[in-house]
């Protein structure tokens, strides 16, 4: 779903500006609903379109593929929020998505509906994220990511420790729902294909995901969103305007947490498996380097960074394999090619995907200064 | 902050001549700050009525930004108090400013990099909003009726300063005077009653100036006004009043004319000139 969170196509700056607009923006902005929950549940339904196509048109494989994007795009998300709105930085994400994926393991098999588990895998993470976030709104910079990065070494210990709840190394298992009859019946009459498991996990991932997407998007347009942002840009200036910083990162936080839990509810049903080798720091910094290579801040860019985790190493890798190299060299191309591909996007568009190609078009469409025809206005 | 509208207080007899009036919006008494050994503000008071153009003038160094940053809780005094509406104010934490009506700009600009000229002002009016997280989450009509009367405000201040035509631009594009009046709408559009202005003329041509000095005017039938400042034509044209401080005291207090021909005054600005 892409619903950029940048400002300048933002909730009601279409009406009344007072600047005549280009001609193609002015047509967009004729056909846009004006309302910003119509404007985005629109962007939902064709992120929906597209999600049921790839989904049935693609196989079981892929299928499967999709659905492990999907949890990685929730969290990514969720940490462009922190990390591109409110200028946190979090290694810990990758640990919050543990505490998910734990307690969808330890009530799932209690009999609850796979729904009101990923609501409480979000719930219970966003407690958890309050008092991560606590801390962490008194830090900064390189001591907030190194407090954070303690809390992901240290989540994954705390489930050897607790081996008897917890399943220790062998982690827990998770058991991973049915697709209902309803929804095999539905996808049969949609497209007569059979419900793999793996198509139902997809469709459950980008469900969540979706919602999520829609939730986060709406508060980026909102006033919390630019708050987020004014902290982010001049911790001076928004005391000065009023705002209290901690509370405000420590919302952000929260937020973002929910949305690690959440991940990880879905990444416990997908993997089947809650273990701490899932959870290790090789998962927080991949969601952090997948929000950057997307475009920080961006919700659209989290989409593209979690696709390029999912499907990147698998294509190198095959590419590598067809070129002739054995299956070891071909394996150690992907962590190269992730790596170089990294280096380049900081080195030639440091804004991300997402944020090179806006800053291209916000160039295009104001570059001709408007005339000052204001400037008389004046008491 | 509810403070009973100017409940007129008398005040103890400030050290500087006759300030500690009848009419005082906002008082600074005594006051005191120490860096270590340092002396930044040395017995410093300060009288601001409810209209008017205060000006703060010194040699570089003389303590005027560490007696803005006590006004605006940035640096705790080690003696003294501040008085606003006439109730003495402790523990003042610099995001309290807004709700109590004292708006403050910065040296430079200070603007929000990533947000829009509108969106920065938006920021400012932020203690008019209503809606909370949950009706940002869910995108309730709430929250965007609350986004438009923001942003209505916003503009209305852009309007005023001329700079509603830059409203949907970053902040960063535009010259360096357009975005010194984008952060002084972003204060003022927070229908503050005192404005505190750190230099607002640093970086501005004469024309600017000029028009900067009729905007002050203006602004003083409204709201006490503020400014620390450097250039000296400005400040005399446009204040009412001015404090001069040297070495963290106050060595003169008067209209512009009292303060040009102070003695101490011209030994603080051009006895160290004649000591070379």
């Amino acid at each position: 779903m892409a619903t950029p969170v940048r400002p300048t196509e933002k909730a009601g700056s279409a009406p009344r500006s007072g600047r005549e607009p280009g001609r193609w923006a002015g047509l967009a902005a004729r056909l846009r609903p004006r309302a910003t929950f119509a404007r985005h549940a629109l962007l939902a339904l064709v992120a929906l379109v597209v999600v049921v196509l790839l989904l049935e048109l693609t196989g079981p494989f892929r299928n499967s593929q999709f659905a492990t994007m999907s949890y990685y795009a929730i969290a990514a998300a969720g940490l462009t929020v922190l990390t591109g709105l409110n200028g946190q930085i979090s290694l810990g994400h990758g640990a919050l998505m543990a505490v998910g994926a734990y307690t969808a393991g330890l009530l799932l098999p209690a009999g609850i509906p796979l729904l009101v588990v990923l609501v409480i895998a979000a719930g219970v993470t966003a407690v958890v994220g309050v008092i991560v976030g606590a801390a962490a709104s008194r830090l900064k910079g390189p001591y907030l990511a190194g407090a954070t990065l303690a809390f992901a070494v240290a989540v994954p210990g705390l489930a050897i420790h607790f081996d008897e709840a917890l399943g220790g190394e062998q982690g827990l298992a998770v058991p991973s729902p049915r697709a209902p009859e309803w929804f095999a019946d539905a996808v049969y009459f949609l497209s007569a294909n059979e419900t793999s498991s793996a198509k139902y996990l997809a469709y459950v991932g980008w469900t969540v995901a979706i919602v999520a997407f829609l939730l986060l998007a709406n508060l980026a347009a909102s006033r919390i969103g630019r708050i987020w942002r004014a902290v982010r840009d001049d911790e001076v200036a928004a005391e000065l305007a009023g705002i209290r910083l901690s509370p405000v990162r420590v919302l952000a936080f929260t937020v973002s947490a929910a949305c690690a839990g959440l991940a990880g509810g879905v990444l416990g049903v997908v993997v089947r498996l809650a273990a701490p080798t899932g959870f290790t720091i090789v998962l927080s910094i991949s969601l952090l380097t997948a929000v950057v290579l997307g475009g920080l801040g961006s919700l659209f860019g989290a989409v593209l960074g979690s696709a390029l985790l999912v499907f990147l190493p698998p294509a190198v890798t095959n590419l590598g394999a067809s070129a002739g190299l054995s299956d070891v060299q071909s394996a150690q191309l992907a962590p190269f090619v992730y790596g170089a591909v990294l280096i380049l996007v900081i080195l030639l568009a440091p804004g991300g995907v997402v944020g090179t190609v806006r800053a291209r078009w916000h160039a295009r469409t104001t570059a001709p200064a408007e005339a000052p025809e204001e400037r008389t206005g004046r008491s | 902050m509810t403070a009973p509208p100017a409940d007129p207080a008398p005040g103890p007899g400030s050290p500087v001549a006759g300030s500690g009036g009848d009419d005082v919006l906002f008082a600074v008494d005594d006051v005191s700050v120490r860096f270590g050994g340092l002396v930044a503000l040395d017995q410093v008071s300060l009288a601001v009525p409810p209209r008017g153009v205060h000006g703060v003038i010194g040699p570089n160094g003389a303590g005027k930004t560490t007696l803005f940053n006590v006004c605006c809780g940035f640096v705790r005094p080690d003696s003294g108090t501040l008085r606003w509406h006439g109730a003495a104010v402790r523990r003042l934490r610099p995001h309290q400013l807004a709700g109590m009506g004292i708006a403050r700009t910065l040296q430079g600009v200070g603007l929000f990099r990533g947000l829009t000229v509108a969106e920065n002002v938006m920021v400012g009016a932020d203690r008019h909003r209503r809606a909370g997280f949950l009706s940002g989450l869910l995108a309730l009509r709430r929250s965007d009726r609350d986004e438009r009367a923001l942003r209505e405000r916003a503009l209305a201040a852009l309007g005023e300063l001329g700079a509603a035509h830059h409203a949907d631009q970053l902040p960063g594009s535009l010259p360096y005077p357009v975005q010194k009046r984008v952060a002084l709408a972003r204060a003022l559009v927070a229908e503050p009653e005192l404005l505190l202005l750190d230099e607002p003329a640093s970086g501005l041509g004469g024309d600017e100036m000029d028009e900067l000095g009729d905007l002050l005017r203006g602004l003083a039938d409204r709201m006490a006004v503020v400014l620390v400042e450097h250039h000296m034509d400005l400040v005399m044209s446009v204040c009412d009043r001015i404090t001069v401080l040297d070495f963290g005291k106050v060595v003169a207090e008067g209209p512009p004319d009292d303060v040009r021909d102070d003695p101490a005054v011209v030994a603080a600005y051009l006895g160290e000139e004649a000591h070379r």
